[in-house]
């Protein structure tokens, strides 16, 4: 499974058949993601959606080695990240920062906002010790805050502002991609709209690199160029945004989009599943999805599914798509 | 129009702090006819569960209803004793919750805890009791309800614990169902199931529904009829199809212009600037005039009244005489356009 390269974009992230396993007694093992593999190329915004338990956040983690990965491989820039250790490994993850869900709990409450993100800057050695200070003011500017906001702790600031924070200390080290991990979920609507326009303000400028992973497929369909399906630890579909919020090709994407209740729409009929996402310590046999898809036959109990291209840079995992 | 079931009038609920009396609800009003949708729809801090908490009767401590009515049935909720309150709760309206993990008994079957509500509430014997806890079980559609009775809650998943919740809800068919953001901690497969389940029980036992949520996709797959929240007040109500073709409150509008949509494609989300205000610091005049983009100086001093007909109301100064540049001392609020 090589997506075909795209000629005008080079790819900046490469992973190559990730597992993250966890086991949890001798006999049984959560895997969690389950041989992924995908390019991410510089410049684009690569949307990862699924729900609870898909696994998406898992492999955000175990991408940037927070966790390193069971096996497979993960290539940064030409470089694989597994055979890299200590200050090379650090240097590399400088590049690699990452934007958390709840910007109540991923910030010291103890520090204020310039100590600590003055903090990162002169660990990393990013400026001159004498400029330090003013960088993180220009930072707080850059995402949309007030320099003397330096002085201020993070229970002074509400949810937003907070994620701004969160976004600001990403972008300290100067990093080429950030994974953002339901970075916008926690907040109200028009504050969520604020976000992703300062996360598309900030891509242009920067000429960053985003992996963009959520439950809500608006959000992702919203700020991507590109989208991966993931369902029980694996990929089940990979497209251009276009063609997979148009042309969905895996039963489960097609649940998915029909499932979300869509505004100022007449009452319609949907796709509703049967029951529950399976518990990830007994994964079904052959495709994971066949226990709730509507179109399932026999031979998807018994083989796993070929990831096979259906269009043009779209592929999907279904015997049937 | 019939006699609405529950009718909500003027309503003001706030918090006691070390000095003051802190105003949370001011001048909330609606009503619900039997057998409706109603949803309120609002962000964090809007006041939509604080409203939902009140009817019940269940406000934390500290919090009090300083004015208004609560009219159910032709009596006033607000004058009930708890004694009275706890016989309306459970047999004539129920409540769901968002969580539904933290509101069943971890050390409890849920067949146990269904069979409970219903011996609460009704002189049957135990055995009935259980029966009818698997025919409810059943009914909301947890699949060999007769082997799940004897699950503890941690051995369901979150959607089948929703489930749970509703049966309970429904042990004594209550007439109005109160449901508190009851899919917002769920996945959208589950969501969509669990909101036709509600649906199709509303249809099957006519009951009304009011259900708070921060959603407009869930509001407009479910409401009759909506409303608008933002801090602590009433800013816009109309039915569902008006709400969304025809958006009056400068809020409402940028509420539904900020949300991302599958249908449409832009680059940049509009965005309604700043923070709703804090309820200490709450402006003079209307509530949202500190973040929209048509405050005039009379918004700014006077706060607005619910303005319109049965059909759609609006509180807002842009829909009055005096928005056309009449005097502020005169405000009286007579509607010109809607």
């Amino acid at each position: 499974m090589q997506p075909e390269k795209r000629s005008n974009s080079e790819s900046i992230l490469e992973v190559k058949g990730l597992k993250k396993y966890f086991p949890v007694s001798r006999k049984h093992t959560v895997k969690a993601v389950d041989d992924v593999s995908f390019e991410v190329y510089e410049g684009e915004t690569l949307g990862v959606v699924g729900e609870s338990g898909c696994g998406k956040s898992t492999m955000g983690r175990a991408i940037l080695y927070l966790q390193p990965p069971t096996a497979g491989q993960v290539t940064f820039n030409g470089k694989d990240l597994s055979t890299l250790k200590g200050r090379e490994r650090r240097k590399l993850r400088k590049e690699m920062q990452m934007v958390f869900q709840d910007p109540y709990g991923s910030l010291n409450p103890r520090m204020t906002v310039g100590a600590m993100l003055g903090e990162i800057v002169r660990t990393h050695r990013i400026v001159p010790k004498h400029e330090v200070a003013n960088y993180v003011r220009e930072l707080l500017v850059d995402v949309g805050m007030k320099p003397e906001h330096a002085d201020r702790y993070p229970h002074e600031f509400s949810g937003g502002q907070r994620q701004r924070i969160s976004i600001a200390r990403a972008l300290a080290v100067q990093p080429k991609l950030i994974v953002c991990d339901e970075a916008v979920s926690a907040l109200d609507v028009s504050v969520q709209a604020q976000i992703l326009n300062l996360l598309r303000k900030l891509k242009q400028e920067r000429h960053l690199t985003y992996l963009f992973i959520s439950h809500d497929l608006s959000v992702v369909k919203h700020i991507s160029d590109r989208v991966i399906v993931m369902y029980l630890g694996k990929i089940v579909e990979m497209a251009n945004k276009h063609d997979l919020y148009a042309q969905p090709r895996h039963p489960y994407t097609q649940a998915l989009l029909s499932a979300i209740p869509k505004m100022g729409e007449e009452k319609r009929e949907r796709i509703i599943l049967k029951g529950d996402v399976p518990s990830p310590l007994a994964v079904p046999s052959g495709c994971p999805f066949h226990t709730r898809c509507p179109i399932a036959q026999k031979v998807c109990a018994e083989r796993k599914p070929e990831w096979h291209k259906v269009g043009d840079g779209h592929y999907v995992a279904c015997h049937f798509a | 129009m019939s006699e609405p079931l529950l009718k909500v009038e003027h309503l003001d609920v706030g918090f006691k702090n070390r000095k003051s009396f802190v105003k949370i609800l001011d001048d909330v009003s609606f009503d619900i006819q039997p057998g409706e949708t109603v949803c309120i729809v609002g962000e964090s801090g809007c006041g939509k569960s604080l409203t939902s908490l009140a009817i019940m009767g269940l406000l934390p401590p500290g919090g009090r209803i300083a004015g208004g009515k609560i009219i159910y049935n032709h009596e006033d909720l607000t004058k009930k004793s708890a004694k009275e309150m706890s016989n309306i709760r459970g047999n004539e309206i129920s409540m769901i919750f968002q969580e539904p993990m933290t509101s069943l008994n971890p050390v409890h079957t849920i067949g146990k805890q269904v069979a409970e509500a219903i011996l609460i509430h009704q002189s049957v014997s135990k055995k009935e009791a259980w029966d009818r806890a698997i025919e409810l079980l059943r009914l909301v559609g947890i699949p060999s309800p007769e082997a799940r009775v004897k699950n503890y809650p941690h051995e369901m998943s979150g959607g089948m614990r929703q489930r749970v919740m509703i049966a309970m809800a429904l042990a004594c068919r209550p007439k109005l169902l109160i449901a508190d953001e009851p899919t917002t901690a769920l996945d959208v497969t589950i969501q969509a199931q669990i909101l036709e389940q509600m649906n199709e029980l509303k249809k099957r036992f006519g009951m009304a529904i009011l259900m708070i949520t921060h959603d407009l996709g869930v509001v407009s797959e479910m409401a009759d009829k909506v409303i608008v929240m933002y801090a602590g007040k009433v800013v816009e109500t109309t039915d569902t199809k008006r709400l969304f073709q025809n958006p009056r409150h400068p809020y409402t509008q940028g509420l539904i212009a900020s949300m991302p949509r599958l249908d449409k494609e832009v680059d940049e989300l509009p965005i309604i600037p700043g923070n709703v205000p804090a309820p200490e610091d709450m402006p003079t005049g209307c509530r949202f005039s500190t973040r929209c983009p048509f405050a005039t100086e009379l918004c700014r001093t006077k706060a607005p009244g619910l303005y319109g007909d049965e059909a759609h109301r609006v509180s807002c100064w842009m829909y009055t005489n005096e928005w056309a540049g009449g005097g502020q001392e005169h405000a009286t609020g007579e509607t010109i356009k809607l």
